[in-house]
């Protein structure tokens, strides 16, 4: 072995190969607490190379031209070797990155990861949901479907709402008066560069993280617990090394993961028309406009939000407006939680029911912005993204008046 | 944990009632894609009956051929019209322009089709053309209405006209489709005829997707695969962490 320890000790004269294992894996403590929420992190950075890697594969076959684009995807999944697996893993994938990061966010949420000295670990994460929209968006087009046209030209109408700039706005997006060629080249081109944006995002924000360490269920910090474990003297007594500890169990995350995701890509790749929406396997024809045109599914709350909201004077904007505000608002979340503790294990009922209703109410709005409008379904949007809003602008309140429990000293089991 | 599944769950239960039927209620198609005689069946209609409006721009030959276990000889003798090689795909010689001089809008690529529409609905559209004089062709489509397309199976089938009922909505009265009754008899008894809109629908759906049945016959395999590697990661997790309090 002295003679790895020989090339081990050269490379690290020149670069920090171990220092870099030792601080951010194997000597890296973490909570000892995590639950199955914990599984979010790993998971996401796990869809986020399925998505690089079919990506670019998918890159290699696929044509970003208005003539060719759709029929280079019928190519993929029937003369391309494996393009089928690539292709589904790759629309599947889009989808589940939404679901283990509306999962990641939601765990924040439950136990004040978003709290100090986490504000801008939070943040950081947030401007990573906003690429991930930004490249699912430019992504969605490239198929050239019938959803695919007519989602982008009613997003990117939305650009054109702005008053005074808007229709220079919406110009410049689409490179054109309508969706075309030029709009989906340059989607394409998007596409393709977003994802190494995000990859260095997720860099970010993973430094951010062992900066500050990990929060937990319990919402302890455990740098501030007593100190002294079986690896450490000066490490926190509630800490666990990363590695092996969190590697291994992430791994048995990973294969639970991976069987879900595995069923549908092998099952149901459509995922009843969620997934690959059916209207998407008629080719893109702007002469033609479907009857009812509504985004993916993980786009869908923020759409009821733009809908729910009424126009004025014949503008689209205050719906613009409200649907920005809906997603830009999560950057102050650090500030609105006025709570003396950070884990829902402690704070109150109120908070516990104004959270749970959140959760109820983000995914009936998702629900609403598939459905066309009728007067009904638009009533409920609106309720529905009032209590949207209610639930942050209202937090410096309730956070406040809520009866909170005594948090312990150590992590809990 | 159980809140938020219950959470999920009613709030996804709404969702269960999302057809895409546009009123009219869809039959059941009932397809087998394991059935290769169907299938067959079903590749001699599609090459008899559509493919010379529709094409099946995607599709080759020689991979139906493969996955319905004829020979590319068989497919040369028997299902090939046109001048295409038999690597080739499912062209046709009408040209879009035609398509919508002689049906107002040129007949779909059929490639995805049953993606697209979904079986069951192709399943109902083939079984549901009745006599309208005032249509071009003379005939209307249950699930499709003023369909620019000819009931080309109306030999097989014979003429179907439609039985309307009057409902009321809202004060006012509006004649609505009931059913289908057979207005003459064709070559066949309704029951053959169904099989062959089945047989169709079958073939529709396998060159929607050819890799379909290969994929699920795959899946069951990875599945078993990472359900054994999940026991593995397990117990490796479980040994890890027997020494954490």
């Amino acid at each position: 072995m002295s003679m790895m320890k020989n090339f081990m000790t050269w490379i690290d004269d020149r670069y920090p190969a171990t220092k870099v294992w030792n601080e951010h894996l194997a000597q890296y403590y973490a909570p000892k607490n995590f639950n199955f929420w914990y599984f979010m992190g790993s998971l996401a950075l796990l869809v986020l190379v399925i998505q690089i890697l079919t990506g670019v594969w998918l890159a290699m076959n696929y044509k970003p031209d208005a003539e060719l684009a759709f029929g280079s995807v019928e190519y993929i999944m029937r003369d391309v070797d494996w393009g089928w697996l690539i292709r589904y893993m790759h629309s599947t994938g889009a989808s589940a990155f939404f679901v283990v990061i509306y999962l990641h966010m939601f765990r924040g949420l439950m136990y004040g990861s978003y709290r100090k000295p986490r504000e801008l670990l939070w943040i950081i994460g947030v401007i990573i949901y906003l690429a991930m929209m930004a490249t699912a968006f430019f992504g969605y087009l490239l198929p050239w479907g019938q959803m695919s046209y007519w989602g982008a030209q009613v997003i990117v109408n939305l650009f054109s709402a702005v008053p005074v700039i808007g229709p220079d706005l919406g110009v410049w997006v689409r490179g054109d008066y309508v969706i075309s060629d030029a709009t989906l080249n340059r989607f394409f081109a998007l596409h393709f560069l977003l994802p190494f944006i995000l990859a260095a995002l997720v860099f970010i924000h993973i430094v951010a993280l062992h900066k500050v360490g990990s929060n937990n269920p319990d919402g302890v910090e455990i740098k501030k617990g007593p100190k002294g474990n079986r690896w450490s003297d000066k490490a926190p007594a509630d800490g666990i090394p990363f590695h092996p500890y969190y590697t291994v169990k992430d791994i048995a995350g990973v294969a639970g993961f991976l069987f879900i995701f595995a069923a549908v890509v092998f099952f149901a790749p459509e995922m009843g028309g969620y997934f690959i929406e059916h209207p998407n396997f008629e080719p893109a024809n702007p002469l033609k406009t479907p009857e009812h045109i509504a985004p993916v599914w993980y786009f869908t709350p923020f759409y009821a939000i733009l809908r729910a909201v009424p126009s004025i004077a014949g503008s689209a904007f205050p719906g613009v407006v409200a649907m920005f505000a809906s997603i830009l608002i999560m950057f102050f979340m650090p500030w609105l939680d006025r709570s003396p503790v950070k884990s829902i294990r402690y704070k109150g009922m109120l908070y516990k029911v104004m959270l749970w209703v959140f959760v109820v109410n983000f995914i009936l709005l998702g629900y609403l912005g598939t459905q066309p409008t009728t007067d009904l379904y638009k009533l409920l949007a609106q309720i529905g993204t009032i209590y949207y809003f209610a639930f942050f602008l209202l937090m410096p309140i309730y956070s406040k008046m809520d009866n909170t429990k005594p948090v312990p000293e150590r992590v809990t089991e | 944990m159980k809140k938020l599944i219950v959470a999920f769950l009613l709030a996804v239960t709404p969702m269960l009632g999302l057809a895409a039927g546009g009123g009219v209620p869809l039959d059941d198609a009932d397809i087998d894609l394991s059935d290769q005689a169907s299938l067959q069946r079903g590749a001699k209609y599609f090459m008899n009956y559509c493919l010379s409006c529709h094409s099946a721009k995607y599709q080759r030959y020689n991979r139906m051929a493969k996955d319905l276990g004829l020979t590319e000889q068989e497919v040369i003798d028997n299902l090939m019209f046109t001048t295409d090689k038999i690597g080739g795909t499912m062209n046709i010689a009408m040209t879009a322009e035609k398509g919508t001089e002689w049906f107002g809008n040129p007949p779909p690529d059929l490639s995805v089709i049953a993606r697209a529409r979904g079986v069951d609905w192709l399943y109902t559209y083939l079984r549901g053309f009745y006599i309208d004089e005032k249509r071009p062709f003379g005939v209307n489509n249950r699930v499709f209405p003023d369909v620019g397309m000819p009931n080309v199976l109306w030999q097989l089938q014979g003429d179907q006209k439609a039985v309307f009922k009057t409902e009321v909505h809202n004060g006012t009265e509006t004649e609505v489709l009931d059913r289908l009754e057979p207005a003459s008899e064709g070559t066949m008894s309704p029951e053959e005829f169904d099989q062959v809109a089945r047989d169709i629908t079958a073939f529709l759906s396998y060159i929607g997707e050819p890799i379909q049945m290969e994929r699920k016959r795959l899946g069951v395999w990875v599945l078993l695969f990472i359900a054994v590697f999940f026991v593995m990661s397990y117990l490796l997790k479980k040994e890890y962490w027997k020494d954490v309090h």
